[in-house]
This record gives structure tokens, C-alpha cells and sequence, in this order.
């Protein structure tokens, strides 16, 4: 299995998916997280294996100027 | 993916400009862009002086970094705004600008709202009953206030923020909902200096807010990964979610919004040119910066509100 944390929350996909797959079957929007792997960041087209832990940065930040 | 200049193994993805890039090259990459926008929209020169305003959240130290790394004469201004949120928010911004400074060098300085106006923004809220029980307008306010007050006390030639094409998209995308054309006439990468104005740039404006975050990443820029407290819920984030979801399905969309709406309002296709400029406002007897209609602007009142009120208290 693949671990993929987001802030607060996990997940789990299995391994053999893109990235990109993985964020869908979540319910991620893609363009909303840079997904890292070993501190390295990876993109959509990587193949997740068994017993990675993706950890997701979330890009939005709101704010008033 | 590889890398589109040298063929090893890509860390950004731009679908938008079908570009992948690693590591190195993007780093490089990055900063050429933003000396061709601030060339483009002719924001400033390396003669003059300029205010950074800095939160430290990604975009302003990646602006910050991007401009020392050009070789511009760019100093920090942090406002504290006296926010906590359970998180210490206010104090943990303040020591990543600080020791994004101190790493480099660089000059920042720190204005703290509540020793200039007696109370942090929170309470500044509450007592002036502005923004419907949440503090982010009155937030706003005085940071554009307290940005611009000091950018000209202190002499800057230009206020740059850095506001990223996520953020520029979701404000134009409101005012779009609501047909706010004085707002529409007004936004852009330049506001350009007024009466009691300084002149204000935005270098990242075409940058994706996911380009802002994989710069810091990559340059190892750490910086407030926790939301403003008060920001959750927000409707600047909802619309950030939803153009999220069209740039998904439609990559580019973000940046052809923006850049279109960029063109057309050069080409003067938006309503009545004549409508932009400042015509319409007015210096306020106290502090003298323009405002809309006539006698204090809304920051004096505000202050003035919460004053009276600290005092009858």
C-alpha cells in the first residue's frame, strides 16, 4: 500500500498507480499539492511503490492585501 | 518527465507552458522570468529602491530571494499584526522573516500594529465592528495602509507584494462575479504612484502559486506553512479551489484568464477608460492619503473608532 498524507489527513492507494491516479482517487485536486517522496519532489506520471509515504504540500494560501 | 533543457529527471511540471524542468533549471528559470516581467511592465530599475512587504509565507521570501538574487536593492518590511490563532502565528511569521534576513544580510523592518495603534488587528476588528465578525478587512486595510505609510516615510521608489497569478486570478474572478469595474480598472502587475501613493508592483503576478511553492521547496526557503488562522473559510481560497479545478481539466486557464483580462483593459475594452485614474478621490484630513469620498478615510476612522471606544471603557 501507499500512504499519502495531506496536512491532518491520510490516505491510502494502492502501489502500481500513477501519482496522478492516486490524488484522483482521493479527491485531490492536483493542481492544489506539490506531492514529495523522501523529501524529493515528484511528478504526476511517477509510479508509486509498496511502502512509499508521499507527503503533500498544500499550495494555497489566502490572505487580504 | 525530463528535464526540457538538459534531459535528467524533471521536479517541475508547467503544463501550462508545456515545460518540465529540474531542479537547477528551474532555479535558474525562475528568476529570468521575473526580470522579464519586471521589465515588461516597466515596475522598477536597479537604481531604485525597494519595500518587499514580507509575511513569511512563501511568496514574499520567494520574491524577497528572487530580487537579491537579481542583484536589486530590495529591503524586508514585516507589519505584526498581533495574530495568534493557537499557533502563535503573528510571532512564528515574524522569526521566518527575521531569520530569512539574517541568513542573507538583508535589512527587514518590523512595524508592530498594536504598539503603533494601541491594539492587534483581532481586537482592532472587534471593537469596530468591521467585516462581519472575522478580521481579514480590517486586516487589509491597515496592512495596505501601514505598507504604503512606510514605503513613503522611509523613501522607497515601490512597494512590491508578492502576489502570485493564483492570487491575481482569484481577485479578478470575484470582481468579475460582482462586476466591480472601478476594481477591474485598477488591477494589474503596476499601480502606479499617486498622491499620497506610492507606486506598487506584483513581479510574481504570473507565477503559479505551485511555482511559488516549489521554488521555496527547492531553494530550501522555510517559510509559515500554516494557514492564517483566520483565512480558513475564506472566499479568496473557495475561488482558488475552483480555478484549481479548471486549471485540471483545462491547463492554462488560470494564466489565459489573467493575461487576457491584462489585454483587454490595455486595449481599453473594459468599460470606460476614463473611469480609471484618481480623479475621484480625495486626500484625508488626517493622514492624507487618497480616499474615495471625502474626510477621513476608512483606516482613520477605524482607529479613531477603536480609540474612543479603548477609552470610554
Amino acid at each position: 500500500m501507499v500512504k499519502l498524507i495531506l496536512r491532518d489527513k491520510e490516505y491510502e492507494v494502492k502501489a502500481g498507480m500513477t501519482l496522478l491516479s492516486a490524488l484522483k482517487k482521493c479527491n485531490i485536486v492536483p493542481e492544489s499539492v506539490i506531492a514529495t517522496r523522501n523529501g524529493e519532489m515528484i511528478l504526476e506520471d511517477e509510479i508509486l511503490r509498496d511502502g512509499d509515504v508521499i507527503k503533500l504540500v498544500a499550495v494555497i494560501s489566502g490572505g487580504t492585501w | 518527465m525530463k528535464c526540457k533543457k538538459c534531459g535528467e529527471k524533471a521536479s517541475v511540471n508547467m503544463r501550462q507552458h508545456k515545460l518540465a524542468l529540474c531542479k537547477e533549471h528551474y532555479l535558474e528559470w525562475v528568476p529570468e522570468q521575473t526580470e522579464r516581467f519586471i521589465k515588461k511592465y516597466e515596475m522598477f530599475t536597479h537604481e531604485e529602491k525597494i519595500l518587499v512587504a514580507v509575511s513569511g509565507g512563501k511568496d514574499s521570501l520567494a520574491l524577497w530571494d528572487i530580487l537579491h538574487r537579481l542583484g536589486y536593492q530590495a529591503d524586508g518590511l514585516y507589519l505584526g499584526l498581533g495574530i495568534d490563532g493557537g499557533i502563535n502565528y503573528s510571532h512564528e511569521s515574524q522569526r521566518l522573516a527575521q531569520k530569512f534576513a539574517d541568513e542573507r544580510g538583508l535589512k527587514l523592518h518590523v512595524v508592530d500594529i498594536e504598539k503603533e495603534y494601541g491594539q492587534p488587528i483581532p481586537v482592532l476588528s472587534e471593537i469596530s465592528h468591521r467585516g462581519h465578525g472575522k478580521p481579514c478587512a480590517v486586516c487589509g486595510l491597515v496592512k495596505r495602509h501601514e505598507m504604503n505609510r512606510i514605503a513613503r516615510d522611509l523613501g522607497y521608489a515601490v512597494l512590491a507584494t508578492g502576489h502570485n497569478l493564483d492570487d491575481e486570478a482569484a481577485v479578478l474572478f470575484g470582481n468579475t462575479l460582482n462586476w466591480s469595474s472601478e476594481y477591474l480598472l485598477r488591477q494589474g502587475p503596476v499601480l502606479p504612484s499617486a498622491d499620497g501613493l506610492a507606486r506598487k508592483v506584483k513581479p510574481l503576478c504570473r507565477f503559479y502559486e505551485r511555482e511559488m511553492t516549489a521554488y521555496c521547496l527547492l531553494r530550501g526557503i522555510e517559510y509559515i506553512y500554516e494557514e492564517c488562522p483566520f483565512a480558513e473559510g475564506s472566499t479568496s481560497i473557495y475561488y482558488k479551489e475552483l480555478l484549481n479545478q479548471l486549471e485540471t481539466a483545462r491547463p492554462g486557464a488560470k494564466l489565459t484568464f489573467y493575461l487576457k483580462f491584462l489585454e483587454a483593459r490595455k486595449r481599453g475594452d473594459l468599460f470606460i477608460e476614463q473611469n480609471v485614474g484618481q480623479a475621484h478621490l480625495h486626500p484625508c484630513p488626517k493622514c492624507g492619503q487618497p480616499t474615495s469620498a471625502p474626510g477621513l478615510c476608512s483606516f482613520c476612522r477605524t482607529i479613531e473608532k477603536t480609540q474612543q471606544l479603548s477609552l470610554s471603557e
